[in-house]
């Protein structure tokens, strides 16, 4: 289905197709903002006038493991030259892996007017468009951010455990390996940077990728991302989830889904996820 | 002293040379543009898993053959079209240790992928990344083995 808005989703409004990208570059109001896993990505080659936002150097403070704080989110959208009324458009590698996290992060601190181009760099290329390697330069803006949200969006691990106390809903959307506590094959590293394996007690493994279309890497319709999550997985869309996996980066596509393409109003990311869970003294595990 | 083998202690001697993030990024990428897939008299899609780098989400591969003077010449192929930093590292090994004998190479530390990309990257790509190196050291170990 070509049109994101014949999908069905809740708020297609949070994605914009290739084509809408390729015709808003040189629109002012629009930034257009890639995030990658790798960071060497974005410097071979990028959407022309897009800007680079790096997960570990843009968006997590550099000395304790948090994201940033107000003064530090004001600082980095200055430099993106971006004002609260700036439409962001986030892609990126990996299925907007990192884009929908750096969409997470914006969102934390109030910027709504984000969205995702629907199929990312994968799509982009595929399709032939033009790329550059000329990094754009925008004059700084003056941006005053709200403080930082936690309460909506994000959930912390004492969160979880109140959580688990009543029986709520839980998605672990790592790799199915990874929910089984199955040992990786790299000698001498610790599983996921955790001493122990395995996932939170009663968290419903869906892998986040299962919202993709993996030939393009475009968003699944409404219609099958609910026969996942619903019919097969069993969600109730009324009630809280909380999604999680390993540092909180891919449970936020999930949150994307969950939230902006299927409606869910309670939805939350634990970001400390199995690098906290998996490390913590005595919380529960199931294999 | 020089802590890595072969010509690979001069690449790493450029990178030392960088303070700017930036700059840095430039010469990885310049490196990664010359990459080349591993040719078909070595290995053929698809691929046996046994070339398959664990824990690299890159999809890298790596082959080892012995050149006529008992050097070592290492061959690669990265799948996935956005491994950047696989690639570049796959030239940076290739340059820095195609041509040493096993012996020269055994001594091959994951402590090269900080010295290359730096201290804060990230976990999982650091670990893929350390799985090259991993799997190159390994495969001269193997050649190693085989002459005895």
């Amino acid at each position: 289905m070509d049109s994101i808005k014949d999908r069905g989703y809740s708020h297609s409004n949070v994605l914009v197709s290739t084509d809408w990208v390729a015709e808003n570059l040189a629109n002012p109001n629009v930034r257009i903002i890639e995030s990658n896993e790798d960071q060497l990505l974005y410097k071979t080659g990028h959407i022309p006038g897009a800007v680079e936002v790096d997960w570990v150097n843009d968006l997590n403070d550099q000395l304790v493991r948090d994201y940033l704080q107000q003064s530090q989110f004001e600082e980095l959208a200055s430099n993106l030259g971006i004002s609260k009324d700036t439409t962001l458009v986030f892609y990126g590698d990996k299925n907007n892996w990192w884009a929908a996290y750096a969409l997470w992060v914006f969102r934390l601190f109030g910027h709504t007017n984000s969205k995702i181009m629907d199929g990312g760099r994968l799509k982009w290329e595929k399709e032939g468009r033009e790329l550059t390697r000329e990094v754009p330069s925008y004059k700084p803006s003056s941006y005053e951010a709200q403080s930082r949200d936690d309460s909506s969006y994000r959930a912390f691990r004492d969160d979880v455990l109140k959580h688990l106390g009543t029986g709520g809903q839980l998605v672990d959307v790592r790799s199915p390996e990874e929910f089984s506590g199955e040992r990786l094959h790299m000698p001498d590293y610790p599983n996921e940077g955790a001493l122990r394996g395995g996932h939170i007690p009663g968290a419903k493994s869906i892998p986040w990728a299962r919202a993709i279309n993996p030939e393009n890497g475009t968003f699944k319709t409404a219609d099958e991302l609910r026969a996942i999550y619903e019919d097969e997985k069993g969600l109730k869309p009324n009630e809280e989830v909380i999604a999680y996996c390993r540092i909180g980066e891919r449970s936020s596509h999930t949150w994307f889904v969950l939230h902006y393409l299927l409606g869910y109003d309670k939805v939350r990311n634990y970001d400390g996820s199995w690098t906290e869970w998996g490390n913590s003294v005595g919380v529960p595990i199931e294999k | 002293m020089s802590r890595f083998p072969g010509s690979l202690q001069t690449i790493i001697d450029e990178f030392k040379a960088i303070d700017d993030a930036n700059m840095r990024g430039e010469l990885l990428i310049e490196f990664a543009d010359k990459f080349i897939d591993v040719p078909e008299t070595i290995a053929k899609r698809p691929f046996p898993k046994t070339h398959l780098v664990p824990g690299c989400e890159s999809e890298a591969y790596i082959w080892c053959t012995k050149l006529d003077d008992g050097g070592l010449k290492f061959h690669f192929a990265v799948e996935n079209p956005h491994g950047v930093s696989a690639k570049s590292l796959a030239v940076i090994l290739d340059e820095g240790l195609s041509g040493h004998n096993a012996d020269e190479i055994l001594g091959l530390s994951e402590e090269l992928v900080y010295e290359i990309f730096g201290r804060n990257i990230s976990m999982g790509k650091g670990q893929g990344l350390m799985g090259m190196v991993a799997m190159v050291r390994g495969l001269a170990m193997q050649q190693r083995a085989a002459q005895l």
